[in-house]
């Protein structure tokens, strides 16, 4: 394995951790959706920001896709709280909306631009290691710095918020009346959601940014009965999601990312089967 | 400037006082504990499972001109009633009638409320950690990865916030509660293995462990067999003696005729309030639901 392979590997492992750790939450409280419509939404702040700045992958990008990331979660929650639309429905009235906007700006004003369609959908972690920043005088690629970066924020704000989190996922009431601000909190939670799924959307694109969310944390869900190690087994199935997809996608070269994201289904599906308690297999032998 | 320093005269009392010091200055002992005085109860300190006295010059609630709507659809109007502490109340009235929402509009869980609320006397701000709340039963995710202990635990939450650490006398809380309600063996369960009733034995728990002065519950005996909802009444109906104020959102009106020390009735506002046999006649139920139930005859 060269070193930029351990490259790849470590940016897919912190990616699948920080993923999965917001992931978690995401799946309980039936948001799993929510990085999808994000990683559609941010298109139009990636070609504002191009538009006026004439740069395609600055921190500027960053800043101007996880505006509009932003304002599709609090505007998809404003809409679900007026109850005049269903959940899902907000979403799906929202994201659509905003990735037809971006749609727009590049066939009409940036059609010049090259914003490269296959990155933006498949990501671009193989070339990963060649993109570099200087840091303290070294070369290292930018996407560990800003993955790592992402990662390490999204476990401190998971650490410090943990009993609000928590609470306001299994009972919002309570959250609220315990004075732990959970309606507060939950949009905190999507923010970040925000934030991370443009991260994410660098890597590994738009379509595969819900893998690293949703699957993980579905099947940590199969194995564990308390949230904690939930959590720590969601980010430990991304890490061996990331090495095993790693060694499959070099052995047969093809993407990585998407090879990730079937090794991530595959141990999905062992969970579901042979999880101890929760599998299938599990139900079949003791019917309750 | 601190506590003390802001109250010279009571800084040698315990800390139930300092946080009223208005009363604090005149009450001898029979006054700080009227609930026992007045229920005269044999062992009084021993019994005693909440914190502190609570403030029973005060009703446990009082609503004044309320009103709220769900989705622009007003359900409750000019609601003016008040439920005294220290005792076993009930909201009852048919479906639709409002019960639900007027104790989760009092605890502002509902958004569009008009009127004034009182728990305890004060605004619910002020009183947070001495209100528990006990949810209908499809109202938490009953598929959350947590156990029965780390429920109950959560009551701790609104004395400790969002980071300090449980203590030893949390620990106990916990243990006090869940001993109570009889769920110690069904600690480590996932709450996705309990029973509807096991289920909220360990809710009850989790306000018990909050020593709240109030508990707040809503249909508590929705999914409940007969005889874990006589062992809750029977939970109930001791934490009132020590002086704990009970609402419970309820619709058996037998049960409350013959359990409950207060009831009030409702049908979009309130149709009658007060002592059980005076609330739940024949005219007034004949209002609220149009006829008056089966139960009730």
């Amino acid at each position: 394995m060269t070193p930029d392979d351990v490259m790849i590997i470590v940016i897919a492992g912190l990616l699948s951790t920080s993923c999965a750790v917001l992931g978690g939450f995401l799946v309980l409280r039936g948001q799993a959706l929510l990085p999808d419509a994000v990683s559609h939404a941010v298109l139009p702040g990636i070609v504002l920001i191009f538009l006026l700045t004439g740069e395609r992958a600055s921190l500027w990008t960053v800043v101007g896709a996880t505006a509009f990331g932003v304002l599709c979660v609090l505007g998809t929650d404003w809409l679900r709280r007026s109850g005049v639309v269903e959940s899902d429905a907000a979403l799906a009235l929202v994201f659509p909306a905003l990735f037809s906007l971006g749609i727009l700006g590049i066939s009409r004003f940036a059609s010049g631009a090259h914003i490269d369609l296959d990155s933006a959908i498949y990501g671009d972690l193989t070339f990963a290691p060649l993109r570099t920043m200087s840091l303290f005088g070294a070369d290292v690629p930018r996407s560990l710095v800003i993955t790592a970066v992402a990662t390490v924020a999204v476990v401190a704000l998971v650490v410090v918020l943990w009993r609000p989190l928590q609470a306001a996922s299994f009972d919002p009431a309570f959250a609220e009346l315990a004075g732990l601000r959970g309606r507060l909190i939950g949009q905190v939670l999507l923010v970040a959601v925000a934030g991370l799924a443009v991260v994410a959307f660098d890597s590994v694109g738009a379509i595969l940014v819900i893998t690293f969310f949703v699957v993980p944390a579905s099947t940590a869900r199969l194995l564990t009965a308390r949230l904690g190690p939930m959590l720590v087994v969601a980010a430990g199935c991304g890490w061996v999601a990331s090495m095993a997809g790693h060694g499959v996608a070099v052995s047969l070269d093809t993407s990585i990312p998407g090879t990730i994201g079937l090794t991530s289904g595959v141990l999905f599906v062992l969970a579901l089967l042979l999880a101890p308690r929760r599998g299938l297999l599990a139900r079949r032998r003791a019917p309750t | 400037m601190t506590a003390d320093a802001r109250f010279p005269a009571e800084a040698d009392n315990d800390t139930a006082d300092a946080r009223f010091p208005a009363e604090a200055e005149e009450r001898t002992a029979d006054a700080r504990f009227p609930a026992e005085a007045a229920h005269d109860t044999a062992d009084a300190s021993d019994t005693r499972f909440h914190s502190e006295a609570p403030d029973m010059t005060e009703p446990a609630l009082r609503l004044e001109g309320m009103s709220a709507s769900y989705g622009g659809r007003p359900v409750l109007t000019g609601v003016d009633v008040e439920i005294p502490a220290g005792v076993l109340s009930a909201v009852v009235g048919p479906n639709g009638a409002g019960k639900s929402t007027m104790v989760k509009a009092a605890l502002g869980l509902v958004p569009s409320v008009r009127g004034t609320v009182r728990w305890l006397g004060r605004p619910l701000r002020r009183v947070r950690k001495r209100v528990a709340y006990v949810p209908q039963s499809d109202a938490v995710a009953k598929d959350f990865p947590i156990t029965a202990v780390q429920v109950v635990e959560m009551g701790r939450y609104p004395h400790r916030g969002w980071l300090r650490r449980l203590t030893a006398e949390d620990d106990e809380c916990v243990a006090a509660a869940m001993q109570q309600v009889g769920v110690t063996e069904l600690a480590d369960r996932p709450i996705d293995e309990l029973s509807g009733g096991q289920r909220q034995r360990v809710f009850l728990a989790r306000a018990l462990a909050q020593r709240a002065d109030l508990i707040v519950l809503d249909e508590p005996f929705t999914a409940v067999d007969a005889r874990t909802e006589a062992a809750l009444l029977e939970i109930l109906t001791g934490l009132c003696r020590d002086g704990v104020s009970v609402i419970a959102v309820h619709h058996d009106l037998r049960d409350v005729r013959d359990r409950f020390d207060h009831a009030v009735l409702l049908a979009g506002t309130v149709v009658a309030a007060g002592a059980p046999a005076d609330v739940l006649t024949p005219e007034h139920l004949e209002r609220a639901y149009g006829m008056a139930p089966l139960a009730a005859r």
